[in-house]
């Protein structure tokens, strides 16, 4: 664990950096960025499969003894989600399964 | 909507002390990165003292979609120099479904800095409050991690079911574990970049075939 305040205030600062160049930059340069259809199409493209890889990038270190309980949280959570719809009630619910289970049933400490 | 952003909120700030970082990078780190989905996998990234070269590289990846908000977002009704940089700077995956949404076609430019506004009160104190909570009871709390997964599983099934496009979030779960299991040390940029090379080669296959048949 890095006990550094420069390091994180440096990551923190260049993460705000490039989030607000991403967010005010295309508006200055909208008319090109209208015009590319292969811009167009990332666009539309981009937001499913980015989610899906982040997904699966949380699950990355997913071992043999920890998947039962990622896997049947994350299995309720689609449920969730797919039924009720609403984000808060999934990524809560969803947690709260994966707590519980994580804590009781498939404890390991 | 913007509401869901306090219980989110809680969550990071308690993970943001559970890391390890003092209490008082919840309320920075919102305050300042405020691109949600990227502030959670930074806790990640800064326990792991990842390089800053790197961070930024993930922060571009992870935030590029924002690039296209540009193309329909209502700026042009935000008035001022100053609130237009606000406007930008809070321009949020929420921010945007809810002012591009069929009911916000009428509101005025101040009407959408205040949603803005708020929307960034509510992840800023949800967060102070949960580094509250995780100070309170430092024991960790196994598989709190989990409301990270959930989160992106959340936002994934919003988005396919949005553009009813299913080959894409395919092509991107192909990428996803080629990379963790070819590149593991370097997944989620290999991963994102895998996944723009595939999109793009795709595209390219397409627009052939159209000029062929045409």
């Amino acid at each position: 664990m890095p006990d550094n305040t420069a390091y994180v205030a440096a990551a923190v600062a260049i993460s705000a950096a490039v989030t607000w160049a991403l967010r005010c930059l295309p508006f200055a340069a909208l008319a090109p960025l209208r015009a590319s259809e292969t811009l167009r199409y990332l666009s539309v493209c981009m937001p499913a499969g980015v989610m899906v890889i982040l997904t699966v990038y949380t699950l990355r270190d997913v071992s043999l003894e920890s998947a039962p309980p990622a896997g049947l949280a994350l299995a309720a959570t689609l449920c969730l989600h797919l039924w009720r719809r609403n984000a808060v009630l999934s990524v809560l619910g969803g947690t709260a399964i994966h707590v519980a289970l994580a804590s009781t049933l498939f404890s390991h400490s | 909507m913007g509401l869901a952003l306090f219980p989110l909120g809680i969550a990071f700030g308690v993970l943001v002390v559970h890391a390890g970082l003092a209490w008082w990078w919840a309320p920075v780190i919102t305050a300042f990165v405020y691109a949600g989905s990227l502030e959670f996998l930074l806790i990640g990234l800064i326990t792991a003292a990842t390089p800053l070269a790197q961070v930024a590289l993930t922060a571009f990846l992870v935030n590029f979609r924002h690039v296209f908000y540009a193309l329909s977002f209502p700026l042009h009704r935000v008035g001022g120099r100053f609130g237009k940089a606000y406007s930008t700077y809070t321009m949020t995956d929420e921010a945007y479904a809810l002012t591009t949404g069929e009911a916000a076609q009428s509101w005025s430019g101040r009407r959408i800095l205040w949603l803005q506004g708020l929307c960034q009160v509510y992840w800023v104190a949800g967060a102070s409050l949960g580094a509250f909570f995780g100070v309170l009871a430092p024991a960790q709390l196994a598989g709190l991690d989990f409301a990270l997964t959930a989160l992106f599983v959340v936002l994934a099934v919003d988005a396919i079911r949005a553009r009813r496009d299913i080959p894409t979030p395919v092509l991107a779960l192909v990428c996803a574990l080629v990379a963790r299991f070819l590149l593991p040390g370097q997944m989620l940029l290999a991963a994102l970049g895998l996944f723009t090379a595939a999109l793009l080669t795709r595209r390219a296959l397409v627009s052939r075939r159209e000029a062929a048949r045409a």
